[in-house]
C-alpha cells in the first residue's frame, strides 16, 4: 500500500525515469541513424520534465508579482529548460544534417551497413 | 582603458562570439580568416590580464547584466580559470596561422567562412565554460562548443568523418545531458546553480540527503568523463581526431579536452570536495585505476595503429590518463602535477598533430607506410615532431618530464610505490610508438610518393616550430606551468573537507 | 683562461664551449676545413677551460653555478669537485686527440655525413662536461639522457640495417634502463632523504635500512646502462659497427666512462663509503662486478674481430672500477678513479690503432694481422703500449689503479675481489699478447697487397695517447690528488 502511496506521490519521477531509460535504450539498441536521433530526443525530454516538474509550487500562481498571491510557481526552470530545448533541437538538426549526408555518401542510414562498408573500423 | 579593465570577463566572451557573427555574414574565406586571426591573437592579451588579476588581486567575479549572484548569472576566473583560460586562447593564437593553408587545402572553398565561424564558436563555449560561475551556463557553453565541434569534424574531406562526427554527436550529447541530470539534482536538493552557492549550500544539503548528492556526482562525472575522453568512455575520440580536417584535430586535442578536465577539477575540489568528505567516496580509487587503464590500454593500442593520426589520438587518451591520475591522486603534488600536464600535453600534442597537418598539407595522407624517409624531404617539421615526441615519453628537458616527475611525487606521498612504478613503465609505452614512427620517417629509405614533399609554407611552419620550442622551453622554465599549477593545487587542496 | 674569467663562468663555459662549436659547425656545411678547425678550437678552448679550473680547486675552491629551478626538487645546476675535475680533464683532453684523428679517419674513409658526424661529437663532449660537472642527481641524469641521445646518430653513422639494429639495442638500452631505474632510484633518493645534491660523505648516511639501501644500489649499478654491467652489457658489442672515432668516444672519452663516473660519484658522494661499508650492502655487487670482468674476459678471447675484442675487454674493464667502488675501502676508490683514467688513455690508444689498420690496410679480423707491425711500426708500437696498460704491466698506467684496488681488496680482506683482479690480469695477458706477438713474429702473408702507416693525423692521435698512457704513470700527480681530494670530507 504503502509503495503504491509512493509511486502516487511522486509519479512525475516515474515518468522522467521511464522516457530516460527508454531513449538512452532506443540509443543503444537501434542501428537505424534517425531512430538513434529520435532515441537521443527522448532522452533530452526526460531531463526537461526532470527540471520542470519541481517547479511547480502547490497552490502557487503563475510568478507575476501581484499583492492578491503569496505563493508563485518557481520561474527559473522553465527559463533553464527552454534554452535546455533550443539546444536539443539544433543538436536534433544538425544530427539529421549529418544523417543526410551520411545517406549521400554511403547510400544507407543503418550502422551495421556502414561498419561493413568502412570495413570494419 | 579604465572603463575596459572591469569588463574583460564578458569581453573575453563576447569578442569571439560577435566575430563569429561577423565572418558568418563575411562569406568570404581570406576576410574570414583575418576576422578569426584578430580575435583570436587578442584573446591572450585578455586572458593575460585576467590571469594576472587573478593573481594580484584574487579571484575576480563579474555579474553578467548588473545581477547579483546568486540570481544572475556569475562570471567568476579565480587562478586556474586565469591558467586555462591563458592555455585555451594562447594555444589558439599560437596555432591559428597554420590554419589558413591547411583549411584551404582539406575544405571546399566555399564552406570556409562557414568553417571560421564555427571555430569561433567552438572557441567562444571553451572560454565560456572556463569563465562561468554557473552550473547551468556552463551547460550552455559546452553544448555551443560541442556542436560547432561536430560540425567542424564532419568537414573532414573522409566520408568516415560524417560517421564520426555523428557517434561524436551522440555521445556527446549523452554526456551533455547526464551532466545536466546532475546538475538538475543539485538544484532541486539546493536550490541554486551558483557553483560558489552550490558548495555552501550542499553542506547542509548532503546531510540532510546524501543519496541526491551522490547521484548527482556520479551523473556529473559521467558526463564530463565522455567529454574529456576519460577511459573507458574515450571511444568517440579516435575516429573523431583521425578523420577531422588537420587543423580541428589539433584544436581539439589541445584545447577541447583540457577545458573539459578543468571543468571536472572544478566540481571535484571547489564543489564536491568543499561539500562532502569526497575522500571517504570511491570516487579517487575509481579516477586512478581508470587512468592507469588509459595510460596501458590506450598507450598500447597505440602502438598497434598504423594511421599516425590515430596513433596520436589514442596517445592523447593515454595521456588525458595521466591528467586525471593527477586529479585522483588528490594531493598537493599530484594535482599540480596533472594540472601541468594539462598544459604541458596541449603544448606536445598541438606540435605533433601540427607537425601531422604538415604533412597531409604536403602528400596527402598519414598512413606510417607513406612516411618512410619523410624526415629527409621535411626536416624541420619532423625534428619538431622528434621533439615534442620526446616531451609525450618524459625526456628530462622537455615539458613532459615535469608533470610526470609531480605526479611521481603525487604517488609518493601517498608512499604508493608501485604508483611511480607503473607511470615509469607506461612512459616506456610511449618510447615504443613514438620510435615506431621516428624510425620509420628518419630511418628508412625515401619512398617515391614524396618526391615533392618539403617543409610547409612558412605561416604554417611557424607554429610548429613554436610548439616545439614550447615543448623544450617549458621543461626548464616551469613558472607559468608548474609554478601556478602548485598555488591552484594549494588552494583546491586546502580548500577540501 | 683564469685571469679573464673567474671560476664560476669557466664551469657553464665549459658545457657552452662544445655547444657553441655544434652551433657553428653547420654553418660550415660547405668548407670541412674551416668546420674541422672549429672542433679543434673549441676543443684546445675547452681543455683550456678544464685546466684553468684546476688551481682554484685544489685551493679548495668548489665554483659553482647556481642554476634554475625546475621544480620542487629539481634544479639544473653545476659545481665542480675533484672526481668529476678527472673526468672532465680526461674527456677534454681526449676531445683533443679524437679531434685530429677524426679528421685523418673520416676523410680517409671517405665517410658520409661528416658535418652532422661533428655536430653530434660536440653536443655529446657538452653533455659530459655536463655529467662531469653535474652538482645533483637531477643535472647528472639529465646530460647523461642527452649524452644517449646525441651519440645515437653517431653509432647510426653508417645508416645500414645493421647500424639501425645495433643503434636500436644502444637507445632501446640505454633510455630503458635509466628510464625504468634510474630515474625511479632518483625518485627514491629525492622521498628518503630531501635531497638530490651530491655531497661528500653521502646524503642516505643513516636514512635508510639495508633493505631500502641494498635495492638503492642495485637501480643505480644497473640503471646506469652506460656502465656496462652483465647482463646489460650487451649494446657495448652491438655499437661496434660505427666508425672507429666513434668507439674510441664510446668506449674512452665519453660514454661507459660517464656511466662508471656516475656509479662511483653516486656511491661516494650519495651512499657514502662508510655508510655502505656499515651496511655491508655490497658483497653481490662485488660479485655482479666481478662476474662480469672475468665472463667478459673469457667472451673476448674467442672473438677473431678487434674491435669486438676490444670491445669486451671494455666491458670486462669497467667493471673493474665497478669492482675498486663495491670493495668500499676509501683507496680502492682512489684506484677506482685513477682506473677510470688510466682505462680513457690506453683504450683509445687500442681503439685508434684498431681504426689505423682498418684506414690503412682494411683489415678487422685478427687473424689477418699476421707481421703487420713491420710495415705500421707506430701503430702496433702504440698498440702493445695500450695492451700493456690493459694487463696492468707498469710502466704504465694501468698499473695505477689495479694497485690501488688490490691494496684496498687486502686491507678489507675481499678474497673475492682479490681474485677477481689476479685471474683476469691473466686473462687480459691471454687476449692481448697473442696479437701483439701475431703482429711482430709472424710472417707476413704473401697474398696480401702492400701498405704502409696510416694518414698522419691518424699517426699523430694514437702516438700522443700511446705518450699520454706512459706519462700518466710518471705523471699522475694530479690525477692522484684528484682522486684523493675526492674521498676527502
Amino acid at each position: 500500500m504503502k509503495a503504491i502511496q509512493t509511486f502516487i506521490d511522486h509519479y512525475n519521477y516515474f515518468i522522467t525515469i521511464f522516457l530516460m531509460v527508454a531513449g538512452l535504450y532506443v540509443v543503444i539498441a537501434r542501428g537505424n541513424m534517425v531512430k538513434k536521433l529520435i532515441g537521443l530526443s527522448i532522452f533530452q525530454t526526460s531531463v526537461y520534465l526532470l527540471y520542470i516538474a519541481p517547479g511547480k509550487i502547490i497552490g502557487g500562481t503563475a510568478p507575476i508579482i501581484d499583492p492578491a498571491f503569496k505563493v508563485y510557481s518557481n520561474p527559473l526552470p522553465h527559463v533553464l529548460i527552454l534554452t535546455a530545448i533550443v539546444v536539443g533541437v539544433a543538436t536534433l538538426a544538425l544530427g539529421l544534417a549529418l544523417v543526410v549526408r551520411i545517406n549521400e555518401a554511403y547510400g544507407t542510414i543503418e550502422e551495421d551497413e556502414i561498419f561493413r562498408q568502412d570495413g570494419g573500423k | 582603458m579604465n572603463s575596459i579593465w572591469p569588463q574583460l570577463p564578458a569581453l573575453q566572451i563576447v569578442i569571439p562570439l560577435l566575430g563569429a557573427v561577423l565572418v558568418a555574414f563575411l562569406r568570404r574565406g581570406s576576410l574570414a580568416f583575418l576576422v578569426t586571426l584578430a580575435v583570436s591573437w587578442l584573446m591572450p592579451f585578455i586572458s593575460a590580464a585576467l590571469l594576472w588579476q587573478t593573481m594580484t588581486t584574487g579571484p575576480i567575479s563579474y555579474h553578467l547584466g548588473g545581477w547579483p549572484p546568486p540570481i544572475g548569472i556569475e562570471y567568476r576566473i579565480d587562478v586556474l580559470g586565469g591558467f586555462v583560460l591563458l592555455l585555451v586562447s594562447g594555444v589558439s593564437a599560437f596555432m591559428i596561422p597554420f590554419a589558413r593553408q591547411s583549411v584551404e587545402r582539406e575544405i571546399h572553398p566555399s564552406k570556409h567562412a562557414w568553417f571560421y565561424c564555427m571555430y569561433l564558436l567552438c572557441f567562444t563555449g571553451l572560454l565560456g565554460i572556463t569563465v562561468t560561475g554557473d552550473a547551468f551556463n556552463a551547460f550552455v557553453f559546452l553544448e555551443i562548443s560541442s556542436l560547432a565541434t561536430y560540425t567542424m569534424i564532419a568537414l573532414g574531406h573522409d566520408r568516415r568523418a560524417l560517421l564520426a562526427a555523428f557517434q561524436y554527436l551522440i555521445i556527446g550529447t549523452i554526456g551533455a545531458t547526464f551532466y545536466v541530470i546532475g546538475v538538475g539534482f543539485l538544484y532541486l536538493i539546493t536550490g541554486t546553480l551558483n557553483l560558489a552557492d552550490l558548495a555552501t549550500r550542499l553542506i547542509p544539503a548532503a546531510v540532510e540527503n546524501p543519496p541526491a548528492v551522490y547521484a548527482a556526482l556520479a551523473f556529473i562525472t559521467v558526463g564530463i568523463s565522455l567529454k574529456l575522453a576519460l577511459f573507458p568512455l574515450h571511444t568517440w575520440l579516435p575516429n573523431a581526431y583521425a578523420y577531422a580536417p588537420s587543423f580541428v584535430t589539433v584544436f581539439l586535442s589541445a584545447t577541447a579536452t583540457k577545458v573539459a578536465i578543468y571543468l571536472l577539477v572544478r566540481y571535484f575540489f571547489s564543489v564536491f570536495g568543499v561539500a562532502i568528505d569526497f575522500r571517504a567516496l570511491p570516487v579517487t580509487e575509481i579516477m586512478i585505476a581508470l587512468s592507469l587503464a588509459a595510460m596501458f590500454i590506450a598507450s598500447i593500442v597505440a602502438v598497434y595503429e598504423t594511421n599516425v593520426k590515430r596513433m596520436l589520438a589514442y596517445s592523447s587518451v593515454a595521456q588525458i590518463g595521466y591528467i586525471t591520475l593527477g586529479i585522483g591522486l588528490a594531493n598537493q603534488a599530484g594535482l599540480t602535477g596533472g594540472l601541468t600536464h594539462l598544459f604541458n600535453h596541449a603544448i606536445m600534442k598541438a606540435a605533433l598533430f601540427l607537425a601531422i597537418g604538415a604533412v597531409v598539407y604536403r602528400i596527402g595522407s598519414c598512413k606510417l607506410d607513406d612516411l618512410s624517409g619523410i624526415g629527409r624531404k621535411m626536416p624541420f617539421t619532423m625534428i619538431a615532431f622528434a621533439i615534442a615526441g620526446f616531451g609525450l615519453i618524459g625526456t628530462p628537458g622537455t615539458a613532459g618530464f615535469i608533470s610526470k616527475w609531480y605526479l611521481a611525487l603525487g604517488a609518493l606521498d601517498h608512499g604508493w610505490w608501485f604508483l611511480v612504478a607503473l607511470i615509469v613503465v607506461s612512459s616506456m609505452i610511449a618510447v615504443v610508438y613514438v620510435g615506431r614512427v621516428l624510425e620509420v620517417v628518419w630511418f628508412r629509405p625515401t619512398g617515391p610518393n614524396l618526391k615533392d614533399a618539403k617543409d610547409p609554407p612558412f605561416l604554417m611552419m611557424m607554429p610548429i616550430i613554436a610548439f616545439a620550442v614550447a615543448t623544450v622551453y617549458f621543461g626548464f622554465d616551469t613558472r607559468l606551468t608548474a609554478g601556478i599549477s602548485e598555488t591552484v593545487a594549494k588552494t583546491l587542496i586546502g580548500g577540501m573537507r | 683562461m683564469s685571469a679573464m674569467f673567474s671560476p664560476e663562468t669557466l664551469v657553464w663555459l665549459a658545457v657552452a664551449i662544445p655547444l657553441a662549436a655544434a652551433l657553428l659547425i653547420p654553418v660550415f656545411h660547405r668548407e670541412p676545413n674551416v668546420r674541422e678547425t672549429v672542433t679543434l678550437t673549441a676543443a684546445v678552448l675547452l681543455f683550456l677551460t678544464v685546466v684553468s679550473l684546476l688551481a682554484p680547486l685544489l685551493g679548495g675552491a668548489r665554483p659553482e653555478v647556481a642554476g634554475i629551478r625546475i621544480a620542487t626538487g629539481l634544479s639544473l645546476s653545476l659545481k665542480v669537485e675533484p672526481l668529476g675535475m678527472l673526468f672532465a680533464l680526461i674527456a677534454s683532453g681526449l676531445w683533443i686527440v679524437n679531434s685530429i684523428y677524426s679528421i685523418g679517419y673520416m676523410r680517409g674513409n671517405d665517410e658520409p655525413r661528416q658535418t652532422g658526424y661533428y655536430i653530434c661529437f660536440a653536443v655529446a663532449i657538452a653533455s659530459t662536461m655536463g655529467i662531469a660537472f653535474a652538482k645533483n642527481l637531477f643535472t647528472l641524469f639529465l646530460f647523461y639522457e642527452a649524452l644517449t641521445i646525441s651519440t645515437y646518430p653517431l653509432v647510426t653513422h653508417k645508416r645500414t640495417p645493421e647500424a639501425f639494429r645495433s643503434g636500436r639495442i644502444y637507445l632501446g638500452l640505454l633510455l630503458g634502463t635509466s628510464m625504468l631505474l634510474f630515474l625511479p632510484a632518483i625518485i627514491a633518493t629525492w622521498a628518503i632523504a630531501g635531497t638530490l645534491d651530491f655531497t661528500p660523505g653521502g646524503i642516505l648516511a643513516g636514512k635508510t635500512g639495508t633493505g631500502v639501501t641494498a635495492v638503492l644500489l642495485a637501480l643505480y649499478a644497473f640503471g646506469i646502462g652506460k656502465a656496462a654491467l652483465m647482463p646489460l652489457h650487451f649494446w657495448l658489442p652491438a655499437a661496434m659497427v660505427a666508425p672507429t672515432p666513434v668507439s674510441a668516444l664510446l668506449h674512452a672519452v665519453a660514454v661507459v666512462k660517464a656511466g662508471v663516473f656516475a656509479i662511483l660519484k653516486i656511491v661516494v658522494m650519495i651512499f657514502g663509503i662508510d655508510n655502505l661499508a656499515s651496511l655491508g650492502q655490497s658483497t653481490w655487487l662485488t660479485i655482479v662486478a666481478g662476474t662480469t670482468v672475468l665472463a667478459a674476459s673469457l667472451v673476448a678471447l674467442r672473438q677473431d674481430n678487434l674491435k669486438k675484442r676490444l670491445a669486451y675487454s671494455t666491458v670486462s674493464q669497467l667493471s673493474y672500477v665497478i669492482l675498486g667502488v663495491a670493495i668500499l675501502a676509501p683507496i680502492s676508490a682512489v684506484g677506482a678513479a685513477m682506473h677510470i683514467a688510466a682505462h680513457a688513455v690506453s683504450k683509445i690508444t687500442l681503439f685508434f690503432a684498431a681504426g689505423s689498420i682498418y684506414t690503412a690496410a682494411h683489415k678487422s679480423e685478427i687473424s689477418e694481422l699476421d707481421g703487420i707491425g713491420r710495415r705500421m711500426p707506430w701503430t702496433m708500437g702504440a698498440f702493445t703500449i695500450g695492451a700493456l696498460s690493459m694487463i696492468g704491466i707498469p710502466p704504465t698506467a694501468g698499473f695505477l689503479g689495479k694497485w690501488f684496488m688490490l691494496t684496498g681488496a687486502m686491507q678489507t680482506a675481499n678474497w673475492i675481489a682479490l681474485g677477481v683482479i689476479v685471474v683476469s690480469t691473466v686473462l687480459n695477458a691471454a687476449y692481448f699478447l697473442p696479437i701483439v706477438f701475431r703482429a711482430f713474429f709472424r710472417e707476413p702473408p704473401m697474398t696480401s697487397r702492400p701498405h704502409g702507416e696510416a694518414p698522419l693525423p691518424i699517426v699523430i692521435a694514437l702516438t700522443a695517447t700511446a705518450a699520454g698512457t706512459i706519462l700518466l704513470f710518471f705523471c699522475s700527480g694530479i690525477a692522484l690528488q684528484l682522486s684523493n681530494l675526492m674521498i676527502a670530507r
